[in-house]
């Protein structure tokens, strides 16, 4: 246990001096804070005129105002913060040759890699947890509206989406830092690994599922369960995508009034019209339940993508040259 | 001898796919030697090293180091065991001090014990004079001293030390074997280092082990081997033409 914790600080102390975590962070409280100003300046416009708003505060987060709003931003840097804090953590060690002196210390081999993926963790945590209490701050100072007891553990949920989220990436990173020797190569495969999930696995999934169960308007008209069919087939294969896995969760429990079956019906103007004016937001209770299985899988990937890079560092060799 | 066996391996064995790296190596080592372990390059040295310290496992045979299976009780051997890989490395952008303080760390070693001890150690290894700078701007010969240092602050019983005067010069390859040599003799520390550098084992040494292509040719004091090999007469003699002679038998 004394392994695991020291090189779980030196590992925290490690990150937090290093120059790329300055950076990363200094832009990514850049963008908060130029988001969290864009949205609440441009609420005020939006909340005009609208008889009982409800949410307001979590609007600082998902509306986008004129560019994108922040779970959005986060959404897509967040994979680059995992990355960045592990696409080195076990091939730097390598090259510096402090690996072999490492093993050769009175502790279990997998503490080293542990307590790197936990000061990761830990860093994420901090990281995410301070822009959230930022921008809180700056939206109670900007439109004045203090976060019901519902918010706040919406956006708690959030925040543990998140992190394991990002922790997913971290994990891919540490893989990559065993498998690879150089440190370039493998940042360069952790990002293409992201592109992938990111952007590819959500376009194959529309091409598999017009494959594997065409649908065509005038069909769907009169057989409305071949759209049914087709619709499910691709949202399967599209969780299998990180990211679309994290943005359905965070805006089902960020946003309580998201249509989530806007997509699949086909709605006539004043159908429309009627939905948003007669909505209610959907209670927390449900909006868990809806995020429940996004959140297991998302825990799940991230723990099988770390167990292989567990195993992968436990079964290597540790020649010095 | 009646002292204590402190390393001994019955018949072991390594082997990568086709090629046989150590070839049932049979050896005992007591306490308080200086072992020195020749052999050409690729010939096992490395190896023989990891499998004592359960950092690679043994294809067949038992080792023993400090009376635990480094197999079985790798912790145990590492407890006692202090390791200076060859071209040892460190954490560049921190100092000296900071360099052995997280390696005490990882020893379980509690801060109050660990800072005199790593004063002391910096003494020893003649680094005290500037403990600010980092590790980074250290010459070779001051990282190898350092590496002495960070195998010392755990106590160790015994010390492996893979090429520990590869690349320094005269003057500092003669304050490393200095330093070896009173491990030995002042604090009872068994040292077992290889080493291709003949003249300087010759200085150090207790007893020599050769190993060429895996097997351990000839071990036994240096006196012993030199009569053994060169005939009873000779009284002068060096390492070199001792290893040369079992090398080119081993050749043909």
């Amino acid at each position: 246990m004394t392994g695991i914790i020291t090189i779980y600080r030196k590992e925290l102390a490690d990150h937090f001096s290093s120059t790329r975590f300055i950076l990363l962070f200094t832009m990514i409280m850049m963008v908060s804070l130029v988001t969290a100003y864009m949205v609440g300046t441009g609420l005020r416009d939006e909340l005009q005129g609208v008889a009982k708003p409800t949410f307001v505060f979590l609007m600082l987060f998902t509306s986008s105002g004129k560019l994108f709003s922040l779970i959005q931003f986060i959404a897509f840097f967040g994979p680059l913060m995992g990355i960045v804090l592990g696409f080195d953590a076990i091939n730097r060690e390598r090259n510096a040759r402090t690996l072999s002196k490492l093993v050769s210390q009175p502790i279990y081999r997998d503490s080293i890699i542990n307590g790197k993926f936990l000061a990761g963790a830990m860093t994420i945590t901090i990281l995410l947890l301070s822009i959230l209490l930022l921008i809180s701050g700056l939206g109670l100072r900007l439109i004045g509206v203090v976060p019901g007891p519902e918010e706040v553990w919406r956006l708690l949920i959030y925040l543990l989406i998140s992190i394991f989220y990002i922790c997913f990436w971290l994990g891919i990173s540490i893989l990559f830092s065993v498998v690879f020797r150089s440190m370039a190569t493998s940042a360069l495969a952790a990002i293409a690994f992201w592109i992938f999930f990111s952007f590819f696995v959500s376009m194959g999934a529309s091409l598999v599922a017009d494959a594997v169960s065409p649908v065509d308007m005038k069909t769907a008209e009169s057989h409305p369960e071949l759209l049914i069919q087709h619709e499910q087939t691709r949202k399967i294969l599209s969780l299998f995508s990180p990211m679309t896995l994290y943005s359905e969760a965070t805006t089902t429990i960020l946003d309580p009034l998201r249509k989530t079956t806007q997509s699949l019906l086909l709605m006539g103007p004043m159908e429309r019209l009627s939905i948003s004016r007669f909505q209610s937001p959907l209670p927390l209770t449900q909006s868990i339940y809806i995020v429940f299985p996004h959140l297991i899988s998302l825990i799940a990937i991230t723990m099988v993508f770390f167990a292989v890079a567990y195993i992968a560092f436990m079964r290597q060799e540790v020649r010095s040259t | 001898m009646n002292e204590q066996t402190v390393i001994e391996t019955q018949e072991l064995t390594k082997v990568y796919g086709e090629q046989i790296a150590v070839n049932s190596l049979n050896l005992q080592i007591p306490q308080g030697e200086v072992f020195g372990f020749l052999g050409p390059n690729g010939a096992g040295k490395t190896t023989t090293l990891l499998m004592l310290l359960g950092l690679s496992e043994p294809t067949s045979g038992k080792a023993w180091v400090g009376g635990f299976d480094p197999t079985r009780e790798p912790l145990k051997v590492k407890r006692i065991v202090g390791y200076l890989p060859e071209n040892v490395g460190f954490y560049d952008d921190l100092n000296a001090m900071e360099n052995l303080q997280y390696i005490s760390r990882l020893n379980g070693i509690s801060e109050d014990v660990a800072r005199p001890k790593i004063e002391e150690l910096l003494k020893v290894v003649d680094l005290q004079a500037d403990p600010k700078k980092s590790v980074g701007a250290y010459s070779r010969g001051m990282r190898q001293r350092l590496g002495i240092a960070e195998v010392l602050i755990k106590n160790p019983q015994v010390v492996f030390l893979d090429e520990p005067t590869l690349g320094l010069d005269p003057d500092g390859s003669n304050q490393m074997l200095e330093l070896i040599r009173s491990l030995s003799k002042d604090k009872k520390i068994t040292v077992f280092f290889s080493s291709h550098l003949l003249d300087q084992v010759q200085k150090i040494s207790h007893r020599v082990g050769i190993m060429i292509k895996g097997s351990l040719v000839a071990v036994g004091r240096i006196e012993d081997l030199a009569k053994e090999k060169l005939g009873v007469g000779q009284k002068s003699y060096t390492m070199e033409e001792i290893y040369m002679k079992y090398f080119k038998e081993e050749q043909s």
